[in-house]
């Protein structure tokens, strides 16, 4: 029966309940990566200033966030609010939180990196050939950090979807669980259909998520400036 | 130098680039204990044919001897051929995570199966004739550039070729640094080493040349005595770019 | 918080800990073969293995691995391929590991100057020995960082292991909540643990990192 194994993709509106489940994690990550982005932003110029009480926090806000496995955050967030603290979020909510707070640390280190790798004299030239401050940062400054940034902004996008996946593990429906009701639901005339599903949705994730990489490594190279 | 056997032979070779013709039917011989030197502008292809002696760069065609074989056809071992073919390059290339002794070492052990002890003692012995035998555990990152290059020079002279190809040695030197490599070199002419040089030192290409060879455009177009080539070029164009020189020397020379 | 409890279940956690980084060790030794391999693939540009090692990759870094070890433990076996769960934690680790390691050894290796290379040639190496007397180390050197980031990333990974069936920290985590309701208990034990395990592999490092960067060989 192998070689049909395949067929139950096809059977009723199965595939297309994949994708929606697929769709679940992929708005969750754009949702994340959009917030991580705004609030990264701010980080990231928070993280320059040279106030050594903002240092230290931010410091230690980074260090915990990056040190500790996502599902850790997730497990916080969502069993420690809502059952210690009666704060009732869904699976959905607590993974946008926990995937925001994350990804805004790993985009503020990147605006970081990005800001203390302008050199000085680039600041020093714009003003030497009569540019206002506003103009320096307008002209000189923000094109060069967006080059660095974009590529790894979009890059953050692709670990985000993939850490998504991690939402299954507290009981969001999305393409895994969606993937578990669909072999239930043909486990006597299927048998073999979790190999077929499974198999199905590490493509999927895999057609999602390497388009973006693609993006990201060639913007990466194009924009490569040393 | 009259009947001396040849060494190293090009014959004919061109070598394309990028859509270019970088060397186009260069001919040249060097026989055992000369010292020829390659001058001519940048980019003339003076580098190129250096490289293309000893295989880091293949040619399209023509051929290369090397002790009256041809080296540019069939089946070339050319790792053999690279132990005849000793090769100083402007960037030292000196391996960073060695120190100085063992970068020494490591060819004739591994390349050449000799004994360790027998090479340190030589390696030793050839280090205290550039002066810098203390340096010997000292690793690259701890020397002078001009120090570089003299380690350098000694871990071509060490695999014992019969040949020397030094490109632009000194190009990449503080000035106050090119004296002691230059003279390094010129140490070895005396002994009778066989050379081809590459370089745009002037003065010392009149002082170690047996023989220059002036290269434009990927061409040999003149070659002489350095008594008579830099006193009385044939050439128009070796004229020039004689007289670029003597302009440089004479205007904004650091 | 109920210190007492905490103190009871410390065991479990201890137990829990030692199958993590067991595994997870296991898994990171293996990446690193596996990465070293798919490096020299590329470095020596071995036909066809090399196209493998690209669209190995390619699937590798994008793909999670909960995903893909759903597929070796609830997939595999309809096909009769049956991995143990631990078998199929090692493999997935090192699926995950070896295209990520690959990469930083990669780097590390096209981070040597061409002139090296050359300058070995020159000296009579074979391309094998150039490799190994010259580039690797050097790679290597340059590699630690991406390295040491790699294994605390792949460490973290690991926290999905409980979806087959292995007793991690998280799967005693989470059967504490459940079997309990002592939440905040669980998650303290779970966030100390991570803590104990990743804090000391991350100093050291950043150390590395920082030595590496600011010395170079010879001090």
């Amino acid at each position: 029966m192998q070689d049909l194994g395949i067929r139950v993709l096809f059977l009723g509106n199965n595939f297309a309940r994949l994708l929606q489940g697929l769709w679940i994690t992929i708005r969750i990550s754009l949702i994340a990566v959009a917030l991580s982005i705004v609030f990264g932003v701010l980080l990231g110029i928070l993280m320059t200033v040279k106030n050594p009480v903002i240092k230290a926090m931010t410091k230690i806000y980074l260090e915990f966030i990056r040190i500790m496995p996502q599902l850790v955050l997730l497990f916080l967030v969502f069993f420690g609010l809502t059952k210690s603290y009666g704060i009732n979020l869904s699976g959905e909510t607590s993974a946008i939180i926990v995937f925001t707070l994350w990804g805004t640390a790993e985009m503020g280190d990147l605006v970081r990196g990005a800001l203390i790798s302008i050199p000085k004299h680039q600041y020093e030239s714009g003003a030497a050939i009569g540019l206002t401050k506003w103009q320096v940062y307008r002209y000189v400054i923000i094109p060069q950090i967006l080059t660095r940034l974009v590529p790894l902004a979009i890059n953050l996008t692709t670990r985000m979807i993939k850490t998504t996946s991690l939402v299954a593990l507290i009981g969001v429906v999305e393409v895994l669980k969606v993937a578990q009701q669909i072999i239930e639901a043909n486990r006597y005339t299927v048998p073999d259909s979790a190999l077929w599903i499974y198999g199905t949705i590490f493509f999927l994730y895999f057609f999602a998520c390497w388009p973006i990489s693609l993006v990201a490594k060639r913007l990466e190279k194009k924009w490569k400036t040393t | 130098m009259a009947e001396q056997q040849v060494i190293l032979e090009a014959r004919n070779i061109t070598k394309d680039y990028g859509g270019g013709r970088v060397l186009d039917g260069v001919s040249l011989q060097v026989h055992k204990g000369e010292v020829i030197v390659l001058i001519g502008p940048s980019g003339c292809g003076k580098s190129t044919f250096l490289r293309c002696m000893n295989g880091l760069e293949q040619i399209q065609s023509g051929q290369i001897l090397l002790d009256g074989e041809v080296i540019t056809e069939g089946k070339t071992d050319w790792t053999k051929v690279r132990q005849k073919i000793g090769m100083v390059f402007q960037s030292y290339e000196l391996f960073p995570h060695m120190s100085v002794i063992d970068n020494l070492v490591l060819g004739p052990v591994k390349v050449q199966g000799r004994d360790k002890k027998e090479v340190t003692k030589e390696a030793e012995k050839l280090l205290e004739r550039v002066g810098l035998l203390d340096k010997k555990d000292a690793f690259p990152r701890q020397l002078s550039g001009g120090q570089k290059q003299r380690v350098a020079i000694v871990r071509a002279l060490i695999l014992k070729p019969e040949i020397l190809l030094f490109d632009e040695v000194t190009a990449a030197l503080d000035p106050e640094m090119v004296r002691e490599v230059l003279d390094v070199i010129l140490e070895l002419a005396a002994d009778g080493y066989t050379m081809l040089i590459v370089t745009h030192e002037m003065q010392f290409a009149k002082a170690v040349a047996d023989k220059i060879v002036f290269i434009d455009g990927g061409k040999v177009v003149e070659s002489g005595i350095p008594e008579k080539f830099f006193t009385q070029p044939e050439t128009d164009r070796a004229r020039r770019f004689l007289n670029t020189f003597i302009y440089a020397k004479g205007g904004e020379k650091a | 918080m109920d210190i007492g409890f905490i103190v009871e279940y410390i065991p479990l956690y201890v137990e829990a800990a030692k199958l993590t980084l067991g595994i997870g060790l296991i898994g990171i030794a293996l990446s690193l073969i596996v990465g070293l391999l798919i490096a020299f693939i590329q470095y020596f540009k071995i036909p066809i293995l090399r196209q493998m090692a690209t669209g190995y990759i390619e699937l590798s870094r994008n793909t999670p691995l909960l995903v893909q070890l759903f597929f070796l433990y609830f997939g595999l076996p309809k096909v009769g391929i049956r991995i143990s769960s631990e078998g199929c934690a090692i493999i997935g680790l090192c699926f995950l590991g070896g295209s990520y390691m690959a990469e930083a050894f990669r780097s590390g290796m096209e981070s040597v100057e061409k002139g090296q290379e050359e300058s070995a040639f020159a000296l009579g190496f074979r391309k094998s020995q150039v490799v190994r007397y010259v580039i690797l180390p050097q790679a290597l050197s340059v590699s630690i960082p991406a390295l040491c980031a790699n294994m605390i990333f792949l460490i973290k990974e690991t926290s999905v292991f409980s979806v087959v069936a292995l007793a991690d920290l998280m799967y005693v985590a989470k059967d504490l909540i459940g079997l309990y309701y002592k939440t905040d208990e669980a998650l303290l034990m779970l966030v100390i643990a991570y803590l104990i395990i990743l804090l000391p592999i991350s100093i050291v490092a950043a150390i590395l990192e920082r030595r590496i960067r600011y010395a170079g060989f010879g001090n």
